[in-house]
Parts: C-alpha cells; sequence; structure tokens
C-alpha cells in the first residue's frame, strides 16, 4: 500500500483513511462528505490526487503513437492544451478514460490509479518505432484545487495569469521554487486547477501554502469520497463503475471524445459499426422520485422486468434526492422514463434525466 | 462515547429497557463510522422483528447499514422525526434519534446484551 506524499498531513486532520487502488487515501475528513461537497460547490476545496497515473510520450514518432492509441484526435491540440479521451480495445472495450496534455517536445498523459500497470503495459504493447514511454506515476504528486473561488487562490501562489489559461488548457510555473504544472481541469464541475509536480520532497510545503492561500475562503481538504458525489452529479464516468472493458464510449454517452472519422485508432472499426448499427443500451442518468438512495449493482426495473443495474448512486448533497447511472435497453433510454430501483426487495420510483444533474456548476467551458 | 445504563448489541445497536418496551438507535461509535447520514429507512408499527434480522437501514452519503432488531418483538413505535431529519442520527444518536420501540417477546434475550462496560471493550475504546 503506497502512502501519497501527503500521507502525514492527511493523519494529522483525522482523515478516514482507506486503500484505494493500491494507495493510502484520504476517504473523508471529520468535516463529513455533506460539508465537503458543499464547500467545493459554493467556494473551494482542495484534493490530494496523487494517486492518479502520469505516462510521459517522448520522441519523434509521439503523435503517431497517441493518435492510435485514443478515441480522440491529438493532432488537434496545441502545445499547452488538454484532451479528455477514451481509449479503447480492439473490440471497442474500454481501457480507460484518461487526460492527454499536449508538451512542447513530449506528451503527458494523466490515467485512472486503478489502472496504471494496466494502461502502461497497454501502451508498451502498442508501441511503435522512435518513441518511448516512462511511468512517471509513482513520482508524481497532485493537488485539485476547485470551486468557483479556485483561480483567485491560485492565483496568489502563481505569477502567470491565471484568467489567460483557458479550460482545459494549463502553463508551466513554479510554487515555493518547485516546477509544477498549472492545469484547468477537474472533475467537479466546478471550475478549478490542477497542480502536477514531481520534487515530491517539497510536497507539504506546497499543500500548507495551497492552504494558507486560500484561507480567506476557509478552504478544507477534500477526500475521495465527495469527489465521487461532485463527478456524479456532473455524470462524469467513473472507471470500474461506469465505463471499463465490456462498454463502449458510444453507449456510455462519450460520442464526443471518439473521433470516427479520424483515419486509424484502436477500435475504430468495432466502434463505427456500433455506430451504424446503433447503440443497443446507454448509460443513463436518473433521478429518484421515492425517496430513497440507489447503490452500485442495485437492479433496474421496467415493465416488469429487470432492464439494468445500477453503475453508480448516492445521495446528491446538492439535490438532496437520490440520484444515479446505469445501462438501460435503447428502448428506455429516453428521458422522462419512468423506471424502478429494487431497494431492499421494493421497487422505488425513478426517472430519466437528461444530464448533468447539478447544473449550476462554475466550470468554464 | 458509549452511555452507562444502555445494553448494546455486537451490531452497534443500543438498547434502552423500559419494562417489556425496548427502545432501539444506534451508538455513536456506528454513527461516526458511516458519516453523514442521508436517509433513514424506517420499519412500520406492528411489524414483527426477528432477533439479529434487519428491521430498518440508516443510509449515508457513501454507505449503507442495517439495524438489526436485538430482539424478538413487535415494533409499537417509531421516530418519524428520522425522515425529515436523518442527520439527528449524527447529533444526538442516543436521545433524539431513537429508531424504534419494539414490544419485547421475550424477556430472558435481554441477558444476551452487553452492558456499556462490555461494549466499550468490544469496540475497543
Amino acid at each position: 500500500m503506497r502512502p501519497t506524499p501527503f500521507y502525514e498531513i492527511h493523519k494529522q486532520k483525522n482523515a478516514k483513511i482507506d486503500s484505494f487502488a493500491g494507495f493510502l487515501m484520504p476517504i473523508q475528513y471529520p468535516t463529513g462528505i455533506i460539508r465537503e461537497h458543499r464547500q467545493v460547490r459554493d467556494s473551494v476545496g482542495m484534493f490530494d490526487l496523487s494517486h492518479m497515473g502520469e505516462i510521459i510520450v517522448r520522441g519523434e514518432k509521439r503523435l503517431d503513437f497517441v493518435y492510435n492509441l485514443i478515441t480522440n484526435d491529438a493532432s488537434k491540440l496545441a502545445v499547452g492544451q488538454t484532451l479528455y479521451t477514451p481509449m479503447c480495445y480492439p473490440d471497442g472495450g474500454i481501457v480507460d478514460d484518461l487526460l492527454v496534455y499536449r508538451m512542447k517536445d513530449y506528451f503527458y498523459l494523466v490515467v485512472n490509479a486503478s489502472n496504471i500497470e494496466k494502461d502502461f503495459l497497454w501502451m508498451k504493447e502498442n508501441q511503435i518505432e522512435k518513441m518511448s514511454l516512462e511511468n512517471a506515476s509513482y513520482d508524481t504528486a497532485l493537488i485539485a484545487v476547485q470551486g468557483p473561488k479556485a483561480e483567485e487562490v491560485v492565483q496568489k501562489l502563481t505569477t502567470l495569469d491565471l484568467a489567460k489559461i483557458g479550460y482545459y488548457h494549463f502553463a508551466f510555473g513554479q510554487i515555493a521554487g518547485v516546477d509544477v504544472i498549472i492545469s484547468r481541469t477537474g472533475y467537479t464541475g466546478e471550475d478549478g486547477f490542477e497542480i502536477y509536480f514531481t520534487n515530491v520532497d517539497k510536497a507539504e510545503e506546497i499543500w500548507n501554502l495551497v492552504e494558507s492561500a486560500g484561507r480567506k475562503f476557509d478552504i478544507i481538504p477534500i477526500g475521495l469520497g465527495a469527489r465521487d458525489t461532485l463527478r456524479l452529479e456532473m455524470k462524469y464516468p467513473l472507471y470500474g463503475n461506469d465505463i471499463d472493458k465490456t462498454t463502449n464510449p458510444l453507449e456510455a454517452g462519450l460520442r464526443f471524445f471518439v473521433k470516427l472519422d479520424k483515419d486509424n485508432f484502436i477500435g475504430k472499426s468495432a466502434l463505427v459499426k456500433v455506430h451504424q448499427e446503433k447503440i443497443s443500451r446507454k448509460l443513463v442518468a436518473f433521478e429518484m422520485l421515492d425517496k430513497a438512495v440507489p447503490r452500485q449493482h442495485y437492479e433496474i426495473y421496467a415493465d416488469d422486468k429487470k432492464i439494468g443495474e445500477v453503475c453508480s448512486g448516492t445521495m446528491s448533497p446538492s439535490l438532496n434526492i437520490g440520484i444515479g447511472t446505469g445501462y438501460v435497453p435503447r428502448e428506455y433510454m429516453k428521458t422522462g422514463t419512468e423506471i424502478y430501483i429494487k431497494v431492499r426487495n421494493k421497487m422505488k420510483r425513478a426517472i430519466i434525466i437528461k444530464p448533468p444533474f447539478y447544473k449550476q456548476g462554475s466550470v468554464k467551458r | 462515547m458509549v452511555q452507562k445504563g444502555l445494553k448494546y448489541t455486537e451490531t452497534h445497536e443500543w438498547v434502552n429497557i423500559r419494562g417489556n418496551i425496548a427502545i432501539v438507535g444506534i451508538t455513536d461509535y456506528a454513527q461516526k463510522q458511516l458519516g453523514d447520514i442521508v436517509f433513514v429507512d424506517l420499519p412500520e408499527e406492528g411489524d414483527e422483528v426477528t432477533k439479529g434480522d434487519s428491521m430498518a437501514s440508516v443510509e449515508a452519503v457513501k454507505a449503507v447499514a442495517d439495524v438489526n432488531a436485538p430482539l424478538n418483538g413487535i415494533i409499537v413505535g417509531v421516530n418519524e422525526k428520522l425522515e425529515d431529519a436523518p442527520d439527528l442520527i449524527n447529533s444526538s444518536p442516543y436521545d433524539e434519534a431513537w429508531i424504534a420501540k419494539i414490544k419485547i417477546s421475550d424477556s430472558n434475550e435481554i441477558d444476551d446484551l452487553m452492558d456499556a462496560e462490555e461494549y466499550e471493550a468490544f469496540i475497543g475504546e
């Protein structure tokens, strides 16, 4: 079990620490998930996301490699720009979803903690001439600062003009004399930044600087529990819950990130076929009409038969109702369709909605 | 915090014995483990409950926990306040957030429950 560079800080703050994807991560702090969640929606919070994986692609043929690896189009990226993309198997199943950063001399791929080793092996298997791969996952610290006040907080730490960094763009800067990547990205639906650095000896110092910069807004650390409720209110997919090797990006609602007109990418022919034949099921977002909380693997019913299972579910701290996602056959995927969730052997009413669940996020698109 | 004078189960329910009525809730230790409580699924008056079986459930944001009947009996009261204020379980687990009242079928079963000192030792406090 790996501690992150901020492990001692989490312990001092009495976080509930649990293993997640092989890392010892803060699940929640004594403030509790609801308070943490609302802090990010209303003001600003900070997250230790050092468990995320970072893989560096270098060499002359780096773009050819990345182009073929992912479903989105990295050739359209400018230096200083980031994209979100699925990465698929030849059958269209999802290996992982990731961020791709285009630097001047290399690509920087940020992958899910649970998939680091699998992804790195997959990339090695698909490696071509004149390029190289480096797994920097275990030497990289990542702090996310998320919320409508995030820019004001992070601006205090850097001489970069953050107003000039657009959504899904980034720049190199320094905090406490340490080289950092400051990226306007996140997984919360709020405006915010993700700060990457490899000088982990300075990790605690940088954490404390962010905390001081956020004092005016009563910044608090946010655990993985609230990270999950924040992302689910936006219907952002979570690998392992909403997407995996048995699901394809088209049925997962990620059509926008699959560029079927690209010359080539792994999974293209399978996904073109799915697209032509139309998806047979779709990952939908539903809200509970009855008072109940949907949970992963609860059964979904309609017309007195089981039509699917819940992929992600929680009580929404912003809306104060149960919300969830699940794959349903196409005849049930329309917004407004009423379905039932089986909760402890009782059928509870729910309705399919158009995502996101939470529509007031400050994220700058 | 463990409250003196109450009885306890290994599944973290507290039981306040008042004659042939058992008032049941979940312990402070249990609510701390669960975190913010967002929903309570209450039993109904008249429900017959079996010792050790689920009679209610308590939902936190990220987890759900069964509330097990500490004794055999019949539900004779439920705390409807919890429907609108489930967070009372976090703020007042032993007082305002009682969950149900059970009419005890067999008072011999009371002896199977732990007292406060035994429960303290059980949770390692």
